[in-house]
């Protein structure tokens, strides 16, 4: 962190030198700009995209990417979380919209109100208003989001579909109707990874149970995880699980989508992530050789999450950073990064002979399905709450008892003040 | 004079070591946490020892229970492997054997990497579908299945709620057998004084004190995990070449004169090693255990690399700790975890440090 603060002063300086040099052609923003995100491997070139769109429209501004790599997120928000108690915020930093946005900082009272941004540049009818929702309180907007993932999404191989002789699923009961000659044969019906993963399964298991409003109820208080609506919920779960790998906790999400286009297992609920990595990594193409579906139960639903970026307080470098967000709420900056991120622009007027088959039908379903939010991906629930639920999780794994976990986690509702 | 020379490092040690675990005692001893609790002021309370007796009892901080449980085998598992193999290598280079300079290289590499890369390349050699599960099949016989780093089968369990119960029973029988020995020794005035807290506590329990025991409301079944055998071998692998190390300087400096007294007074080989050499090495256990027990205590890194961060069959208090921080925003709690690793930290360091202080000054 020092060296980064002496590196800000050098390339001042240097700046401020080579402005002097040549004044006639100097930009109207100097200084340095440092842009904190997880944003690594697969998802790095979509950054650096973004990075060089901005140094050609600012070139007086020395861009300085802060990437923390490593298990979505959790060691940079670490960093980040010492780094804004130590008094040193980013100029600016990637955060899920919704209540890993709201719960932590904007309660916290760390985040500027962006409504000047958003009056000015005309986004409260560029973004739809179910996105603007999760991004505000009562008191303004908090940051700007750049892509929107769907997380219920079920993938598989058409190809191999057809030789086992199953259809796609559309309810969790059809599943569990052919999951068992699947089994028969060898394969596994449903492939999972690592611990998280079986938290997005949950999500989108839930969803097909609870349906939107119920959902959306839980969220506000409104409906008792003691309800039997929702300890269904969980026998539900525990039936899907018999279906999945063994191995699930070894295994990282890219594994167990290797596992279906592997022909090993059948199924796998993973979020759109999963189409960037199968067409940008392992160049398959979308609709011949890999297939996708809502996740049974969810159709007509578009569960989401969205990274966005925003403007602590106390940022050293606030104008270059509202540049930077006034550039990724614009549309090209949008359709230039989402098509690399392997998601779709949270825009509604987004370019869409820009994207892939996959990408197209997810923008499609964006701007026509019912939008809810996601549990894993920190849109409903604030941090507090999801880092404990991984222990209602582990509870529910060791027990496989519904009414154990249900109970555990109303009692980790009522402590993260979610339920009452 | 000499105080002046060392005044700057004791200014500096009394602030940011002392200090600071000061300041991280009384942290957990409020609600930070609560709402807000990244605020540039967070509103806190002082909760006195609340998030300690939740930790120990409460419903939901079963996996604190269990982590605790696991550092606790892992930290035996891993001290009495990384010895006993230590033990082993060095007795056998010290043999003179042909190329020991190289074989003592091969076996204290492993040290020079980190946990972090150790747990990676482990992480791959442990995959349920690969590396070493596939082994037997290079000989003709079936992979094996054993799910390394996830297995949820626990041996050893024990019932959480019996704790206390089998804490007070330990001590009764403690007390009332150091009467006996004492008895037995005509020493009746201090067998009397040594035996009455175990009547007491018998009678205590007699009298229904036990039942006040209850720790938590329900039966919370605890055992070792055995995923956790996956990370005592690789963390063996990569620490059993220091006591090596430790073991060979040892045996370099029992002096020769002691050998050959005992071969001159008709000591098998076998008999030189049992009962003039392995005595002598006793010192040098010790510090092997304060070294590889402290590194056991606060395991994270391996663990984290190895099994990632929500694999519970094989998390450690200390990867508690920096979830329920960091992700958790339980700032509280968080430090609440960590003042009690410090605690089974200095259970191990404190009566070495006051034995060796001891020891000089004698």
């Amino acid at each position: 962190m020092r060296t980064s603060k002496w590196l800000a002063v050098l390339v001042v300086c240097v700046t401020l030198l080579a402005c002097l040099g040549t004044a006639a052609t100097s930009a109207p923003l100097s200084g340095s700009l440092e842009i904190f995100s997880w944003w690594a491997g697969d998802e790095g070139p979509a950054l650096e995209a973004l990075i060089k769109l901005y140094e050609r429209q600012y070139p007086g501004v020395q861009v300085i990417n802060s990437t923390v790599t490593g298990g979505a997120g959790v060691n940079a928000k670490a960093v980040l979380k010492t780094r804004m108690l130590g008094g040193e915020p980013p100029d600016t930093f990637q955060v899920h919209a919704g209540q890993e946005l709201i719960g932590t900082w904007v309660v916290a009272g760390r985040m500027e109100d962006l409504s000047g941004l958003y009056a000015s540049e005309g986004w409260k009818t560029a973004f739809p208003e179910g996105l603007l929702k999760l991004l505000s309180t009562d008191k303004g907007i908090w940051s700007v989001p750049v892509n929107i993932h769907r997380s219920n999404v079920l993938w598989y191989v058409p190809g191999n579909l057809q030789k086992w002789g199953v259809n796609v699923p559309t309810t969790w009961d059809d599943f569990l109707a052919i999951a068992p000659t699947l089994k028969a044969k060898g394969i596994v019906p449903l492939s999972l990874g690592e611990n998280w993963t079986v938290t997005h399964l949950w999500e989108s298991v839930a969803l097909a149970c609870l349906g939107k409003d119920k959902w959306e109820a839980l969220w506000q208080g409104k409906l008792s995880w003691k309800s039997p609506d929702v300890v269904n919920v969980w026998r539900v779960f525990g039936k899907v699980l018999e279906f999945t790998n063994q191995d699930a906790p070894s295994l990282s999400w890219q594994q167990a989508t290797d596992m279906v286009v592997k022909g090993q297992a059948a199924f796998n609920v993973m979020g759109d992530w999963a189409a960037g990595y199968m067409f940008t990594t392992l160049k398959l193409q979308p609709g011949k050789d890999f297939g996708w579906a809502p996740a049974p139960g969810t159709a007509g639903v578009f569960m989401m999450l969205s990274d966005s970026f925003g403007l602590p307080v106390g940022a050293p470098h606030r104008e270059n950073t509202l540049a930077w967000l006034k550039m990724l709420g614009s549309k090209e900056a949008q359709d230039t990064f989402n098509p690399l991120k392997g998601s779709i622009s949270a825009r509604v007027d987004s370019d869409l002979s820009k994207y892939n088959a996959y990408l197209q039908s997810a923008a499609k379903d964006w701007r026509t399905n019912a939008i809810a939010g996601s549990l894993a991906h920190g849109v409903v629930a604030n941090e507090r709450f999801m880092n404990d639920f991984a222990t209602v999780m582990e509870i529910f794994l060791s027990s496989r008892n519904p009414e154990a976990a249900a109970n555990a986690a109303q009692a980790v509702a009522i402590q993260a003040g979610i339920a009452r | 004079m000499a105080l002046i020379v060392v005044l700057p490092s004791l200014i500096l040690l009394a602030v940011f070591v002392y200090g600071f675990i000061a300041q991280t005692v009384y942290i957990s001893l409020t609600d930070w946490g609560q709402g807000a609790a990244l605020a540039l002021k967070p509103d806190t309370r002082f909760v006195g020892a609340y998030n300690y007796r939740e930790m120990f009892t409460g419903f939901l901080n079963v996996r604190f229970r269990q982590d605790l449980v696991n550092m606790v085998f892992f930290t035996v598992l891993f001290v009495a492997a990384s010895l006993g193999l230590g033990l082993m290598l060095a007795t056998i280079l010290d043999q003179r054997i042909r190329g020991e300079a190289f074989f003592r290289t091969v076996f204290l590499f492993p040290m020079s990497l980190s946990f972090i890369v150790t747990g990676t390349i482990w992480r791959w050699l442990l995959q349920p579908r690969g590396g070493v599960n596939v082994l037997p099949s290079y000989v003709g016989l079936p992979p094996a299945s054993f799910l390394w780093l996830s297995s949820r089968d626990q041996a050893l369990r024990f019932n959480w709620q019996a704790l206390p119960i089998f804490a007070v029973a330990v001590a009764a029988a403690a007390f009332i057998t150091w009467a006996a020995w004492l008895a037995a020794r005509r020493r009746l005035r201090a067998a009397a004084l040594a035996g009455l807290p175990g009547v007491v506590l018998m009678a205590w329990s007699a009298a229904g004190g036990l039942a006040r025991l209850e720790i938590l409301p329900f039966e919370e079944p605890h055992g070792f995990n055995l995923a956790l055998i996956g990370v005592v071998i690789a963390a063996t692998w990569q620490m059993s070449g220091y006591t090596m190390a430790l073991y060979l300087a040892g045996l370099r400096t029992i002096p020769d004169e002691l050998r050959e007294a005992a071969r001159v007074d008709g000591a098998s080989p076998l008999q030189v090693y049992r009962y003039v050499e392995l005595p002598l090495l006793t010192p040098i256990t010790w510090s092997a255990v304060i070294v590889l027990g402290h590194i056991a205590l606060k395991i994270f890194d391996l663990v984290f690399a190895m099994a990632g961060p929500d694999n519970a069959p094989t998390s450690v208090p200390a990867i508690l700790m920096f979830l329920t921080t960091f992700r958790g925003n339980e700032l509280a709690k968080g430090a609440s975890i960590a003042v009690v690793l410090l605690v089974m930290v200095s259970f191990l360091i404190i009566p070495y440090l006051v034995a060796t202080f001891r020891g000089r000054r004698a």
